[in-house]
């Protein structure tokens, strides 16, 4: 899958699963998830499952690092390494 | 326990009867035994009673000898016997033995002096017919509710929101400050409420209004010693000092009672202790009541049969399915009378049912040790936050927030870097608000779902208004003792006693009594050294050492269990309540204003979904927000409380004292 591709894939799920359609209040690619009141600390859990499910890649308990799952721009390095050849963070 | 109620015109004809009349009906769950009504040209005070003292004579409104001074109490007053002892000394003359009658000698002996040698739980209204001055006045930590509402030529007074909505004239607005505050902090801040134009007495507050107007001000506050200064700091000492002081509290809860009073008994330490002193150090029967769930991550019967096997108490139980929940949740919301982020108090209103059905009146529990004694999470919490802000490249800070939670089946250590990085959010050293940020932040999560107009008058930032009211002198306290005053400020008059408390007791016509918030207890706890009551990460840490002997060690050394209840699985069984899909309606949405429909339909299509299996604290309290506000919305605004018109409780004693009007001719 595409850079591009990944990263839709990523804001379509954000914008149902936590802003209910709301996608004005999407994060920038690099700002954060978290401080942007996106995901909570138990929403996290969600997005692990949707990766896991959508990308069918495993996300080991060493890679739940905020610069893995932090921010839209970070995920999507991190799906692209795990999909792909480069290493991801952790 | 009671309901009050009351209507004072400055200027202008006599109050209503009739809507005065119709007030008290709407308290009847409040005090089903008999209700009273006084009317002059001025005042009318209403009331409906739960006989628990004098039985016989303690009938409301009460007079003094002269017939000139009028009460209105709900609550009780422990240390009524000591005070009427000191009152006679005095001269006074009594002629009932109810606790009533001692706080109306008091007023005329003390004044507004007296509510400081009270021990007890109360919201009152007094009427002293000759100085034509109306009182107002609240327990220190706000166990009862008293609600006004007042325009220049009028002040309506009731325990509850419903009581004053049964005046036409009295608006029928959600209040959008209010809502800010109770999706921030979980409460509203007191004065306010989530109703446009209706007020709350503060806890700890006297009112009065008279010929020079309307004023009130705080008889008393939580206040602690500064960091270091706390005058005792022997931890043997203090714990032998505060069982001393909480055997007595208890005894004076079960004892101080012409009816039979029962116990809670959740499994955790607070009760377990409540409920061992009483066995202990009364001859009283001990009846005990626990709440079970069928969810087991939620159920902690092991513990309550653990402990009722020691106490040989006689015990009941009620089991709660997540069907049960959905299935009260409108009656709940109808007393909370505020939108409410969890369904915590639904079980509640169910095991109050069980008390009553059990013919008991009265309730000892172990509400307040968490905020008095130090038991919750957000203080751990606090304090690892502090660590981190004092030392921020600390290696251990790994370590700290695996400890805090170990008890949650959606645990945030299961992604540890990412609950490190939601905790270490804000960290600001000298932010007094250091422990409260991270609920806050998450609780203001949810004010992304409100709709447009009202999104816009929410603009002031989170812990701006609680923070305001930090006395100057909280700069000097210990850490923890900030952390405990914003508890004491927000959510434990706001939410635990009101919504999981007097609201959910009182529905079912039960009085509850909370030992740990007896007035010589706090005085105690509150200039006790943190370290004694958080000791490292241990919580209640002081409690503990003092009851060592009375709780078995596998309670006192559990990991504290807050309280909960299924949220969202509540509501998305496989067969969701009939009632939902009405309240949550797109247009039931669009027409209560508060929240954006499109988002209220994305967030009701992924519970669907999901069912609520493995749902995260956001949408939890998402979820519980909207339920709760379209309720509240539909049951207090649309139909403004109608459900709980009633006629007065019989016996009904009438005091008419209005002048015929002269004839003009």
């Amino acid at each position: 899958m595409e850079r591009d591709q990944i990263r839709e894939t990523l804001r379509d799920f954000m914008g149902d699963n936590y802003l209910f359609g709301d996608t004005d209040r999407l994060p920038a690619d690099e700002e954060s998830l978290l401080e942007k009141g996106v995901v909570d600390s138990t929403g996290i859990l969600e997005l692990i499952e949707f990766l896991e499910d959508r990308f069918g890649i495993e996300v080991a308990e060493s890679e739940t690092v905020f610069e893995n799952l932090g921010s839209i721009g970070g995920l999507t390095r991190f799906v692209l390494a795990k999909t792909g050849a480069t290493q991801p963070v952790g | 326990m009671c309901g009050i109620c009351g209507v004072v015109v400055t200027d202008g004809p006599p109050p209503d009867r009739e809507l005065v009349t119709r007030m008290i009906g709407r308290l009847r769950h409040r005090g089903p035994d008999g209700s009273g009504l006084y009317l002059d040209d001025q005042a009318a005070l209403g009331h409906t009673r739960l006989a628990i003292i004098d039985t016989e004579g303690g009938a409301q409104p009460l007079c003094n000898e002269d017939g000139t001074l009028w009460i209105s109490f709900n609550g009780e007053i422990f240390n009524y016997v000591e005070l009427g002892d000191e009152l006679r000394r005095r001269g006074h003359r009594f002629r009932t033995h109810s606790d009533t009658e001692v706080i109306v000698h008091a007023w005329e002996e003390w004044g507004e002096d007296c509510f400081t040698r009270f021990n007890g739980q109360w919201a009152l209204a007094l009427w002293d017919s000759r100085e034509r001055r109306l009182v107002l006045s609240r327990d220190r930590l706000g166990v009862r509710p008293l609600f006004f509402t007042r325009d220049a030529h009028r002040i309506a007074f009731a325990s509850e929101v419903k009581a004053l909505m049964a005046d036409p004239e009295v608006p029928r607005e959600l209040d959008p400050v209010g809502l800010d505050q109770v999706l921030t902090y979980w409460s509203t801040v007191a004065p306010r409420t989530v109703f446009r134009g209706i007020e709350q007495l503060e806890p700890g507050h006297v009112a009065v209004l008279d010929r020079d107007g309307f004023r009130r001000r705080p008889y008393w506050s939580a206040d602690f010693p500064a960091r270091g200064a706390e005058p005792g700091q022997d931890v043997e000492e203090n714990a032998r000092e505060l069982r001393e002081r909480i055997v007595e509290a208890a005894r004076l809860r079960f004892l101080r009672s012409d009816v039979p009073v029962g116990a809670y008994l959740s499994g955790g330490i607070d009760s377990s202790i409540t409920a061992a002193v009483i066995a202990r150090y009364t001859d009283a029967p001990l009846h005990t009541f626990s709440l079970r769930f069928a969810d087991a991550e939620y159920d902690e019967g092991v513990h309550q049969q653990r402990m009722v096997a020691q106490l040989g108490a006689q015990h009941q139980d009620i089991t709660v399915s997540p069907a049960d929940v959905a299935e009260v949740f409108p009656d709940v919301v109808l007393h909370t009378e505020t939108p409410i982020l969890r369904t915590a108090p639904a079980p509640l209103f169910l095991l109050s049912r069980l008390v009553r059905q059990n013919g008991y009146k009265v309730v000892v529990t172990g509400e307040g040790a968490d905020e008095v004694l130090a038991g919750y999470d957000i203080f751990r919490e606090g304090r690892v936050r502090a660590f981190w802000a004092r030392d921020p490249g600390s290696t251990t800070r790994d370590r700290a927030v695996e400890l805090l939670y170990p008890w949650m089946a959606n645990n945030p250590g299961q992604a540890p870097a990412f609950a490190r990085s939601f905790f270490g959010q804000d960290l600001d050293p000298d932010d007094p608000a250091i422990s409260h940020r991270p609920r806050w932040a998450s609780t203001s999560a949810v004010k992304g779902m409100l709709a447009p107009g009202l999104l816009d008058e929410v603009v002031r930032g989170a812990g701006d208004d609680v923070l305001a009211l930090l006395p100057p002198q909280s700069a000097s306290w210990d850490p923890l003792s900030r952390a405990q005053w914003l508890e004491m400020t927000t959510l434990l008059p706001g939410y635990i006693l009101s919504s999981q408390g007097d609201r959910m007791l009182m529905a079912n016509s039960v009085e509850g009594r909370f030992p740990f918030l007896d007035k010589d207890v706090i005085a105690f706890a509150n200039q006790l050294p943190a370290r004694h009551k958080l000791n490292g990460l241990d919580e209640k840490h002081l409690l503990k050492l003092a009851f060592e002997d009375l709780v078995p060690e596998e309670i006192r050394r559990r990991p504290k269990q807050p309280y909960r209840a299924p949220d969202t699985a509540s509501f998305f069984t496989d067969t969701p309540p009939d009632w939902l899909g009405d309240v949550t309606s797109p247009a039931a949405v669009a027409d209560a204003g508060v929240f954006n429909p499109r988002a209220v339909q994305g967030l009701l299509t992924k519970a669907a979904r999901t069912h609520g299996v493995r749902t995260g604290n956001t949408d939890n309290m998402r979820l519980l927000a909207v339920v709760s506000t379209q309720l509240l919305h539909q049951q207090l605004v649309v139909d403004a409380g109608r459900a709980t018109d009633n006629h007065p409780p019989e016996p009904m004693t009438v005091i008419d004292r209005v002048q015929p009007v002269r004839s003009t001719a």
